[in-house]
């Protein structure tokens, strides 16, 4: 990208990662467009402009200058813990659960913000650290309290999804930041003594049930399982070209549930084929192997490292989890597929990860250019 | 590992387990484009046709089934179009909504749900249950509008049986219905559970269902998962089911049924040339056409309620003693016996037999009779006195071959034998020595003789044509070659003039005579006992103790061309049967003069069958509304109403006495005065 007369501010942006992200958008929308009978009302248009909207707020964020990030990062978590308690609350008033606050002009979901937030913290605390403590109980405790108090209130509104997704940008992050392998491999043996457990005492009916019919859809082909099994139909008639765009019944004859939501991935997959299919798997792979790690690898500090390596995993926890789900390889968890699915909190949200990633890049790429 | 931890290593180690997570995302991203190869091309096949079967509907269309045509190709059974709503009971959600948001679409009543309740309750799975048929388009297009948020309500439109009219033919042609689970057993076919599509449940319609019922259409639909049709895809057309042509002349039947009026009773006319029935009517009968649907509370109990019987076929499962009717078999057997027709007996009211006196109907006496005259003044008394002579075996065998206790080659699943008694059939029956009063009571037609309107017909047929007749029903049937009776023409001209006499001259049949110049009718009227003189008189009184009429025709008397049996129940005696049976035949003649006599008589009635029972329903919509008990199961209800002949066909006590003879009308003259006591009918009833 040296081309001269385009202005610095455009020039250095990552284009190497916009270009694809805008296609896998553009993408994204023709599937809405189709799952809307062929409009761009109601879906295609928002999810556009969503993505203009929130490309802003991610270019924005890339310009903040790292000291703030690490300015920002224990208030902007308190700030969400309150509001994910005052979510309780209201929840609770208002009589039934709620997991998103009326601002008014918007509406805001804490637990969403959470993703990002989480793994900002989690980025300063490790990089605060001193080295030497790492082994000890001091690398520990404060993050699995830091972690512990919002997975469980995001818990119990119930949102076992995205309690999940904090988690594991959470868990990426003490992983990357270097304590002991043995904390891991034995957090490793507890939850498979711990998840039978859960199973049967901690989770809700539904959510239990959901996790049945995953290891086994066809013993309830009409209920719950039913996702699971239109989604593979949807998936696997369209074969590897597809039925073509507009010609997909399962999703236009609402055979598939959350056609333009959850299973979005189910609708493309039916008309573009397995085509289809590996495009979404190539892009993915640039923007976050490629790209979200090598970023990464290349920062110039511990906390931009972790920064960006924990951005790139809540990400990807998104892309890993909606992909399996739609293919009956995970049990049918409310999470969108990113940049395909329609829906605005997850589009913040993942904009919000880009942004923090084209932050990082900002700066290795800024002191790379101080030292030459 | 060194005790202090620095910041390089710190960065070592983060270098090396950023290389773990990326290969485990990058190994996730290639499985799950492995498992994504698996599903779309590996099982694409599999999966492509689970997408066929979730987009394509494919329903049957019932076919229209074959019609049912009288001899002259009008129909008895045809098919209207119709608008109708049926409910899938697997695939209702909520019942009561959705029978309630019916109710207010469709305007049922409270005895229209209460019915339609009953039938899912007892239907099973995918059964389909009628809710509503004969629907107007605004209310059909009110179902359809609002279908896809009524899971399990299926609107249709196609055909459904008609028959014209109505209960006139109920007996003959019997009813269509829904299969049941037990038909499905039978016959594991889709078409069975197919909304709109009834299968023969009873009479010519059951047992001609294979032709009747066609090959049926289909349809391929695209419909959304919520079983909304988005279109059309292809339709194949339905094939109609064959027609079937009956010998029945639909005029004639449907005046016959209604000449019987609100008697219970039945009519069967034969045409003496070939044996074709024209008329095969009993009456009071169900509507055929709102049986349909499986039978409502309420109708169940107005038939049911009803003494008359409506579900009983009475031709073919009645049985009824035969009275006088028997007097012109019995005098052919004289005949045949060498008996000289100029013999005779002086009747002077009673017949000493052993130690008993046998009545005449007439307790003047008669005087001076022959055969001739014992056939048309239905003297009892000729008959004790000659059959002790001639032999009860002689009797019996010419009574057979007359068509007495014979089952005929027609489409029904079960006739009534009758009885036509002698030694060896008392013997095997009762293990018991014929007696002479045995004879006695049989030459009258009492006593152990039993026998349905369907024989006497054929009886009176074999009479006028002299030929061993046998009826026909199915019009399309070869013609078998008829044989001679091999009675000699002098024994049946002697007999039917005779006949002829009774109606037309001194006889006592006056009321039967035909208002037609020209024609004349013969017949032999009969009245059978239901009760012993001891109980009652027979004329009047409680209806169920009344006596049977009977009257056996034919005409015209010269060239018999048709012959017809009447029998009402518990009419008091043949004299009202007679004047049913001349209108009948007179309706063969002259259709305008038979139509005078009978439309003034069904004012006084009522109306016609249909109307009185649309009027009756009323009656019992307001007396009992939805309080009427429920039906268990209705079509076995109705096997097993009209199965119990047993009213009458129970073993007979064995008669040790005179059964006495009911009385004869005079319709010319004075009725003759009540019977005098009887004093030896200590006779058990029948």
């Amino acid at each position: 990208m040296n081309v001269s007369y385009i202005p610095a501010p455009l020039r250095n942006l990552p284009w190497q990662v916009l270009v694809p992200l805008t296609l896998l958008v553009l993408f994204g929308a023709t599937v809405l467009w189709s799952a809307a009978g062929g409009h761009f009302a109601p879906w295609a248009w928002k999810h556009i402009m969503n993505f203009v909207l929130f490309l802003g707020l991610a270019i924005a964020v890339s310009h903040v200058p790292e000291h703030r990030f690490r300015q920002v990062a224990y208030p902007f978590y308190g700030i969400l813990m309150v509001l994910l308690v005052l979510v309780e609350a209201v929840g609770r008033i208002g009589g039934g659960s709620q997991r998103w606050l009326n601002l008014g002009f918007m509406t805001l979901q804490p637990s969403e913000l959470m993703k990002p937030g989480i793994v900002l913290v989690m980025s300063v605390f490790y990089a605060t650290l001193p080295p030497t403590l790492i082994r000890s109980w001091r690398a520990l405790l404060p993050p699995v309290l830091l972690l512990g108090l919002p997975a469980a209130l995001v818990i119990i509104q119930p949102d076992l999804g995205t309690a999940l997704a904090i988690c594991f940008g959470a868990v990426v992050v003490i992983f990357l930041s270097g304590v002991p392998m043995w904390w891991f491999i034995s957090g490793g043996a507890a939850a498979t003594i711990l998840a039978p457990l859960a199973y049967f005492f901690a989770l809700h009916d539904y959510q239990r049930k959901r996790v049945t019919i995953f290891l086994d859809p066809e013993s309830d082909m009409l209920g719950a399982g039913y996702h699971i099994t239109q989604s593979k139909i949807a998936i696997g008639s369209g074969g590897f070209f597809g039925k073509g765009l507009g010609n997909g019944t399962q999703s236009h004859l609402e055979y598939l549930p959350e056609a333009h939501t959850d299973f979005a991935f189910a609708t493309m997959a039916e008309e573009w084929g397995m085509i289809g299919g590996l495009f979404i798997l190539f892009v993915f792979f640039i923007v976050l192997f490629r790209w979200g790690m090598g970023v990464s690898r290349r920062a110039p500090d511990r906390f931009s490292q972790l920064l960006a390596a924990g951005m790139t995993s809540t990400i990807f926890f998104y892309v890993a989890i909606n992909m399996m789900m739609v293919m009956g390889l995970a049990p049918v968890v409310g999470i969108p597929l990113p940049f395909v699915s329609h829906g605005g909190s997850s589009m913040m949200t993942n904009m919000l990860c880009i942004g923090t990633i084209m932050a990082v890049d900002r700066w290795s790429k800024r002191r790379v250019g101080r030292m030459a | 590992m060194p005790k202090t931890v620095t910041s390089g290593m710190l960065r070592n180690s983060f270098d090396r387990r950023s290389v773990v997570v990326g290969t485990l995302q990058s190994g996730l991203g290639l499985l799950l484009a492995t498992r994504m190869g698996y599903i779309a091309l590996a099982d694409n096949q599999k999966y492509k046709m689970m997408s066929e079967s979730n987009r394509v509907n494919l329903s049957l269309i019932p076919p229209r089934r074959g019609w049912i045509l009288d001899r002259n190709g009008q129909p008895v059974a045809s098919n209207r179009a119709d608008f109708r709503v049926d409910l899938i009971p697997e695939r209702l959600v909520e019942k009561d909504k959705t029978l309630a948001e019916l109710a207010k679409v469709l305007q049922l009543t409270d005895i229209d749900l209460q019915d339609i309740r009953d039938r899912l309750e007892k239907a099973r799975g995918f059964q389909p249950v009628e809710a509503a048929a004969q629907l107007g388009w605004e209310e059909f297009a009110a179902v359809s509008v609002r279908q896809p948020d009524l899971p399990g309500v299926v609107p249709q439109r196609g055909f459904s049986r008609y028959y014209p009219t109505g209960p006139c033919v109920g007996h003959l042609v019997g009813y269509v219905g829904s299969a049941n689970a037990k038909d499905y057993e039978k016959e594991h076919s889709p078409l069975l559970i197919t909304p709109g599509f009834k299968i023969g449940k009873d009479g010519l319609e059951k047992r001609f269902d294979g032709e009747l019922r066609g090959v049926p259409g289909a349809r391929r639909a695209e419909v959304t998962a919520s079983g909304r049709i988005v279109r059309d895809l292809e339709t194949r057309e339905d094939i109609p089911g064959k027609p079937i042509k009956l010998t029945i002349h639909a005029g004639l039947q449907e005046y016959a049924a209604r000449r019987i009026g609100l008697e219970s009773g039945a009519c069967v006319v034969i045409d003496t040339h070939n044996g074709d029935i024209l008329a095969f009517v009993s009456m009071p009968s169900f509507d055929p056409n709102s049986f349909t649907d499986g039978v409502g509370r309420l109708e169940w109990k107005m038939l049911s309620d009803d003494d008359h019987l409506p579900l009983r076929n009475k031709i073919l499962h009645g049985l009824y003693p035969a009275g006088s009717t028997v007097k012109p078999t019995v005098a052919l057997s004289f005949l045949e016996a060498g008996l000289d027709p100029n013999e005779w007996v002086n009747c002077n009211g009673g017949l000493q037999v052993g130690n008993r006196v046998f009545h005449c109907w007439q307790h003047h006496g008669h005087g001076r009779v022959d055969m001739a005259k014992g056939i048309y003044q239905s003297c009892d008394v000729y008959f004790y006195h000659f059959a002790q002579k001639i032999g009860m075996e002689r009797i019996a065998a010419m009574m057979k071959r007359m068509g007495w206790g014979q089952t005929f080659p027609l489409p029904f699943a079960n006739q009534s034998f009758g009885t036509v008694p002698d030694p060896a059939w008392k013997l095997k029956r009762y293990k018991k020595e014929w007696a002479i009063y045995d004879t006695v009571n049989a030459t009258i037609g009492q006593g152990y003789t039993l026998v349905n309107p369907l024989q006497q017909a054929v009886m009176a047929s074999r009479v006028a044509s002299g030929k061993l007749l046998m009826p026909r029903l199915m019009a399309d049937d070869p013609i078998a070659p008829i044989q001679s009776l091999g009675i000699p023409q002098a024994h049946l001209d002697l007999v039917r003039a005779a006949m002829a006499e009774m109606v037309n001259g001194r006889g006592t049949g006056g009321a039967a005579r035909l208002p037609i110049p020209g024609v004349q009718l013969a017949g032999k009227s009969g009245t059978a006992q239901v009760v012993g003189l001891n109980i009652g008189n027979g004329k009047a009184g409680a209806w169920k103790k009344r006596d049977h009429g009977h009257f056996v025709c034919f005409a015209p008397f010269g060239s018999p061309r048709y012959a017809c049996a009447v029998l009402l129940e518990h009419s008091g005696g043949s004299k009202a049967a007679m004047p049913v049976a001349r209108d009948i035949m007179t309706y063969l003649f002259d259709q305008q003069k038979a139509w005078d006599a009978l439309l003034p008589l069904e004012a006084g009635w009522g109306g016609t069958p249909q109307q009185r029972q649309a009027t009756k329903y009323k009656t019992y919509a307001a007396q009992y509304g939805v309080r009427a008990p429920s039906v268990d199961d209705s079509e076995a209800a109705m096997q097993r109403a009209d199965s119990d002949e047993t009213i009458h066909a129970a073993p007979q006590p064995v008669q040790s006495a005179a059964a006495s003879p009911a009385p004869e009308p005079q319709a010319d003259e004075v009725p003759t005065s009540a019977p005098a006591s009887p004093t030896a009918t200590a006779g058990h009833p029948l």
